[in-house]
């Protein structure tokens, strides 16, 4: 009796795979170990031309200046918030926020050159990070993923030492 | 006559193709997440963080980076040095700017200052630049995550 062999002349088109797993393994533990997950940086403009030649201040163009002095205690740490040289906030920068919003109302917008402007007055030794949260209290607040303004026009006084 | 019954031959071959979709599927996540700004930034300086720092829709025209380290050195252009001795850091980013044919007044320092260095020493920085005729400045801070 004669059996046909079946399995005759086939051939199996297998793809080399070892290699190219290799290479995208290689590149996957790169990526992984370079990932880095960073957060998100922004900025607050400051725009602050020097003094005129007279010496004088530059001129204030601002309908509603603010003066904003920020008090340091010993080691840097908050110690006073004051606006306009006769409201106290004690350390609560919310507080002066809801001032400010109660202050500027609808009238920060669009006009920048002339909006309100606050001058920031700060003890030498504060740490940076309350100076950067007494602008934030006065430039504006967060309401959901939205930025409502309040101030944009910021400046700094001569510092003190 | 009597015939082998003839045992069926079991593969050993993993199927790779799900595997391979899913590898290359993270290499496209961390290829299009991977961050080439890091050399704006600077491993001793600690930003403050701010619920309103939020990046701008166009970049600065014409940055001029400062760090300010915690302790009051600044680095600009990888070089680091006292705030006294900015002037000679800066003297050759403002010549860059010349050759742009732009001046002082159209550069933007961005200052990029650890969140516990004294304030006063911010303000002794941003005096020196205004005294090279640099009016622009942004503090740049962290977002609140």
């Amino acid at each position: 009796m004669k059996f046909r062999r079946r399995d005759l002349g086939e051939v199996k088109a297998e793809l080399q795979m070892t290699s190219m797993i290799d290479i995208v393994f290689l590149l996957l533990i790169f990526f992984i170990v370079t990932f880095k997950v960073s957060a998100q940086e922004g900025d607050f403009n400051v725009k602050m031309p020097l003094a005129a030649a007279g010496g004088g201040p530059p001129p204030d163009t601002s309908k509603l200046p603010l003066k904003l002095r920020v008090h340091a205690g010993p080691d840097g740490q908050l110690g006073e918030i004051v606006l306009n040289d006769n409201l106290s906030f004690g350390t609560d920068f919310k507080r002066l926020r809801q001032h400010v919003l109660q202050l500027v109302g609808d009238s920060a917008g669009p006009i920048k050159e002339e909006g309100p402007e606050v001058e920031i007055d700060a003890d030498f030794n504060l740490r940076y990070v309350h100076l950067i949260e007494a602008i934030t209290a006065v430039t504006g607040y967060r309401q959901g993923n939205d930025v409502i303004r309040l101030i944009d026009r910021i400046k700094f006084s001569p510092p003190r030492k | 006559m009597r015939l082998q019954k003839k045992h069926p031959q079991i593969s050993a071959e993993a199927d790779l193709t799900p595997m391979i979709d899913m590898t290359f599927l993270l290499i496209a996540f961390f290829t299009v997440l991977i961050n080439f700004s890091q050399s704006e930034q600077h491993d001793k300086v600690v930003l403050p963080v701010s619920e309103l720092a939020k990046p701008t829709d166009q970049p600065l025209k014409f940055p001029i980076i400062v760090h300010l380290t915690s302790s009051g050195t600044v680095v600009v252009g990888g070089a680091e040095s006292a705030i006294e001795a900015i002037r000679t850091r800066l003297a050759p980013e403002l010549d860059v700017l010349k050759l742009k044919k732009k001046t002082a007044k159209d550069a933007n320092v961005v200052i990029r200052a650890h969140q516990s260095v004294a304030t006063g020493r911010v303000q002794d920085l941003i005096s020196r630049c205004q005294e090279m005729g640099l009016e622009k400045f942004a503090l740049r801070v962290k977002e609140d995550l």
